[in-house]
């Protein structure tokens, strides 16, 4: 049972092959034998789990079961939930229980979805590699020397490893699509303001965007269609109709206009992981798309802007970090100023410390103009480059990150090299567009991915296009030896 | 050496909506600590801002009272600052682009003299909790009921040269907001208070003086009387070679003083930048026009309609505008009797305010409505009862004790306006004190007034003052 999609799943439930509290024991099962050695879960939340399944089970039995009804998933650590410790993997937040749910909990739990605990991340979001967690690196199911990518990496690691057919992430600079290229699955960051923020603990909230990672598209079209939706509790809440997106995976990818941008295909990116995109994109065209040359010209400005956008919004929503209503509290504070900066030094680890600074330095008189304001024209520049784009072709389509997963540790003492795992993946948060990452081959015995981008609202058209490509390739059914 | 003042205010009205400006908690006064501050006012992990439409429809309200232009883009930005009672580390505020622009208010200056202030911009913020520093052993209490109530901050140019000017001014606008039905204008409770910005310079210099910033002013006489205290203050410095420091300054209402808070050096950076959570607020032409329909009749343009309408004076006039309510009572009283605006007047100002004021009760919870209140009035036109005696009548109605006319008419109150009935009294009076009568026909005209009082007294003021005149005058001539 554990190596099935979600669709799978979902049809065996619905024909009563097996009931949900079966199928979330035998994920519980799975979590409790291979987590130790992977990571990739902080919280396994077991009674409950069977609780919803049950009560899933019972829902079936009522006929009010929908296609997500019993299916087991698991939750980034960063959505609140009801009862349960959100610890945004971090020390600040480590007995931290949140006293409402996410309305991506929410709605997940809503269609009936059984959640088997929270996963693992980069502290507050903020890493690529899973390794400034405050409950220790994740590991790669593919390579245990290797890292699962980040932050979203508990939840990537959980399903290339089959602890979970399929679990949220979120992504502010690639911390979706890159975990998942890292590890071997598919995840989609849906375009800003389609899946509800509220519930969801900001890293950088103009770029911040929810999604779901799966081992399919099509799993992550029934996901995704669950998750979205207009949300009056977020401001920044699409208020717009949220299509069926499983309905639209069969399309034929006749005519599609595949644009490859010059500039992702340069310095830095691996020789091996191009020739698994080159592959890819050759299968497209197989599949009959139209694969066209496109420009992004500003593309080399998306991460210096990135690392001022966003630590700059880091700085000012991490300030309520302050140990005085909740959180990490020093031992016997001498005073006001002393209980604000040991609790914060204490709570916070090294990167988060970092992009505070960063962001505080970057919004301060004098640094404003120079820094945050010129970081803002930059994204329009990189907006109108996409724009530019999309006049010409309907899908963008690149490397999701220009190497495979690296090794524990290879990149910790190095930000800047750290920060350039997420080359391809910033942009298109700037730009609030849509980007999926499917696997496409593998260097070694790590998986590549391979980015699609779309316009604004094309979340169909990008689960489509990755959808077309499974159904005639497997690189996405192939599973880690050690958890087959 | 002469010394022209110069002060800008910067006034905090709190705006009358029923929840906070970002959440749905209750904006209720006094409740017990933490029991109105919901996820998003204590600020947790996760929790979003969503704008209550009706806060900014009230700042729309004042900017087009104030003759502002009303911007039809502003933004929300964070105030960044660390404070126990500031939940999230920053304050949701408007920075570069608020909602009111450049607006103006006339303030009425003693000796009829009238001037215009500049009202620099007003802005949609929200306020903080507050710092509880006593009865916690040590420690301070915070208690964020009030964290997250809609704010608008009125910023004035600095236009007002006398700590007086400045008191009219902050007075006019405390009327108007409270006029316009978008604060409640309670200052004990912190719905309406202000920074005073003051600096000093020579008569003639064309260049502003340092300016200290005096905080948290919840009183006009407060107001006065710190921004007196400042005046001396800087004068006295920059006379005995001094320096006044940009700072920002505290006023001690016990000490009768400001004292130094903090200084420039020591000020915050608030690294202000737009609010990621909260979209750009637009307000289209439609939405002012819907506005502007629903204003009320501003203080100023009705006070100019109760000069002209009703023949009133200008003070009256001013008086009578100084709340909606009262010069609607005014007016239904004058429309219930069908006239006589200046008699309605004297007894709105008079008898109902001086027992509105004793009883500390407001004019809309007036136990004399405004139809009785014509009612009374309507006898003293008829001559049913004199004016004297209506104050009785007034007071009976106040109290309860039922319509005018019955009041009357149990009392024996009505008015004697037989002639005959009224010489009898008058004949009885005159030959009770013949001495009197003997001083005043020898040229002693004061003692007039002693026969009209006796007569009175004897009538028990039911006479008709007017006829006691004239019947009095000819029986003491001859």
């Amino acid at each position: 049972m554990h190596d099935q999609t979600i669709a799978r799943l979902s049809a065996g439930l619905a024909a009563g092959e097996f009931s949900s509290e079966e199928l979330t024991r035998v994920f519980l099962d799975r979590i409790e034998r291979f987590n130790p050695g992977l990571n990739a879960f902080i919280t396994v939340t077991e009674e409950s789990a069977l609780a919803q399944a049950r009560a899933a089970d019972q829902r079936r039995r009522r006929g009010e079961a929908g296609p997500l009804t019993g299916v087991p998933i698991a939750q980034k650590d960063i959505f609140c939930t009801d009862g349960v410790r959100t610890s945004c993997g971090s020390r600040m937040l480590d007995r931290f229980i949140a006293p409402y749910n996410a309305t991506v909990v929410e709605k997940l739990n809503a269609a009936g979805a059984v959640m088997l605990g929270k996963t693992n991340m980069d502290e507050f979001a903020m890493g690529s590699s899973n390794e400034t967690s405050f409950y220790g690196p994740v590991r790669n199911p593919w390579d245990l020397d290797a890292v699962p990518g980040g932050s979203s990496g508990g939840s990537a690691a959980a399903v290339a490893a089959r602890l979970t057919p399929g679990a949220t992430g979120t992504d502010t600079g690639g911390s979706i699509r890159q975990p998942a290229a890292l590890c071997g699955i598919t995840g989609i960051k849906p375009t800003y303001g389609r899946v509800s923020r509220w519930g969801m603990i900001a890293y950088a909230s103009s770029l911040d965007q929810g999604g779901p990672m799966a081992r399919t598209a099509e799993d992550c079209a029934w996901l995704l269609g669950t998750m979205a939706g207009f949300d009056p509790r977020d401001s920044t809440s699409a208020d717009r109709p949220v299509p069926d997106y499983a309905a639209a995976l069969d399309r034929p990818l006749e005519g599609l206009k595949i644009g490859l941008p010059e500039e992702y295909f340069g310095e830095g990116l691996d020789s091996a992981v191009a020739r698994a995109v080159d592959a890819a994109i050759a299968e497209y065209r197989t599949l009959g798309a139209k694969i066209l040359e496109v420009s992004l010209p500003n593309s080399r400005l998306a991460v210096p802007a990135y690392y001022v956008i966003a630590p700059a919004e880091c700085s000012s929503n991490l300030a309520r970090f302050d140990g005085v209503r909740y959180g990490h509290r020093c031992e016997q504070p001498k005073d006001l100023l002393d209980l604000y900066t040991r609790s914060r030094a204490e709570g916070f680890g090294a990167e988060v410390t970092r992009r505070i600074l960063v962001g505080t330095f970057a919004l301060s008189a004098g640094y404003y103009d120079a820094y945050y304001l010129k970081a803002q024209q930059i994204r329009r520049l990189i907006s109108d480059d996409f724009q530019r784009a999309f006049e010409q072709v309907d899908l963008i389509a690149g490397p999701t990150s220009p190497t495979v997963a690296f090794n524990l540790g290879e990149k910790t003492d190095d930000p800047i090299t750290m920060y350039l795992s997420d080359i391809y993946t910033i942009a298109v948060n700037l730009a609030g567009l849509p980007g999926l990452s499917l696997p496409v081959g593998f260097v070694g015995q790590r998986p590549a991915g391979l980015q699609l981008i779309g316009n604004y609202f094309a979340e169909d058209r990008l689960l489509n296009a990755a959808h077309r490509y499974q159904q005639a390739t497997d690189w996405h059914a192939r599973a880690p030896v050690a958890f087959a | 050496m002469e010394w022209e003042t110069v002060i800008g205010l910067e006034i905090h009205a709190q705006l009358a909506t029923n929840s906070k400006i970002f959440s749905g908690a209750s904006t209720a006064y006094g409740a017990q600590p933490n029991t109105q501050a919901c996820a998003i006012d204590l600020g947790l992990p996760g929790v979003l801002p969503v704008l209550n439409c009706e806060a900014a429809r009230m700042a729309v309200i004042f900017g087009l009272a104030v003759d502002a232009g009303i911007a039809r883009r502003s933004v929300f930005a964070r105030k960044n600052y660390f404070y126990p009672d500031l939940p999230k580390g920053y304050q949701i505020s408007q920075y570069e682009l608020p909602i009111v622009h450049r607006g103006q208010l006339t303030i009425d200056l003693e000796g009829g003299a009238t001037k215009v202030i500049g009202i620099t911009r007003a802005h949609l913020e929200e306020d903080a909790g507050k710092s509880l520093h006593e009865d916690f052993q040590g420690s301070s209490g915070i208690d964020l009921n009030r964290a997250g109530t809609p704010l608008l901050e009125i910023v004035s140019e600095p236009d007002l040269r006398s700590a007086k000017e400045a008191v009219t001014y902050m007075k006019k606008l405390h009327q108007l907001v409270v006029y316009l039905g978008i604060c409640d204008g309670n200052m004990q409770e912190g719905s309406f208070r202000c920074d005073a910005n003051v600096s000093v310079r020579r008569q003639g210099d064309p260049k502003l003086g340092t300016r200290a910033e005096i905080k948290n002013l919840n009183s006009f006489r407060f107001v006065e009387r710190a921004i007196e205290f400042e005046i001396e203050r800087q004068i006295e410095l920059i006379e005995s070679g001094g320096k006044v420091a940009q700072e920002t300054r505290l006023y001690d209402p016990d000490q009768g003083e400001t004292r130094s808070m903090r200084g420039k050096e020591e000020a915050n950076d608030y690294r202000y930048f737009p609010d990621p959570d909260l979209l750009p607020l637009l307000i289209d032409e439609a939405f002012i026009a819907t506005v502007r329909d629903s204003l009320p009749e501003l203080p100023d343009a009705k006070k100019q309609r109760f000069i002209t309408q009703y023949g009133l004076s200008s003070y009256d006039a001013a008086v009578l505008t100084t709340s909606r309510a009262l010069g609607d009572y005014y007016e239904a009283t004058v429309a219930a009797l069908g006239g006589e605006p200046k008699l309605c007047a004297n007894w709105v100002m008079g008898d109902l305010s001086a027992l509105l004021n004793k009883d500390n009760r407001d004019i809309a919870d007036s136990p004399v409505s405004p139809a009785q209140l014509a009612g009374l009035l309507r006898r003293i036109q008829d001559r049913t009862i004199s004016g004297k005696i209506a104050k009785d009548v007034f007071e009976a109605l106040w109290a309860g004790e039922g319509e005018t006319d019955a009041i009357i008419e149990r009392r024996g109150l009505k008015q004697i306006t037989d002639t005959s009935a009224i010489e009898q009294v008058i004949d009885e009076v005159i030959a009770a004190n013949p001495e009197q009568l003997a001083q005043y026909r020898a040229g002693k005209d004061k003692l007039f007034a002693f026969f009209v009082g006796q007569v009175m007294k004897a009538s028990k003021g039911k006479a008709n003052p007017q006829q006691v005149n004239e019947s009095l005058e000819r029986k003491l001539k001859n």
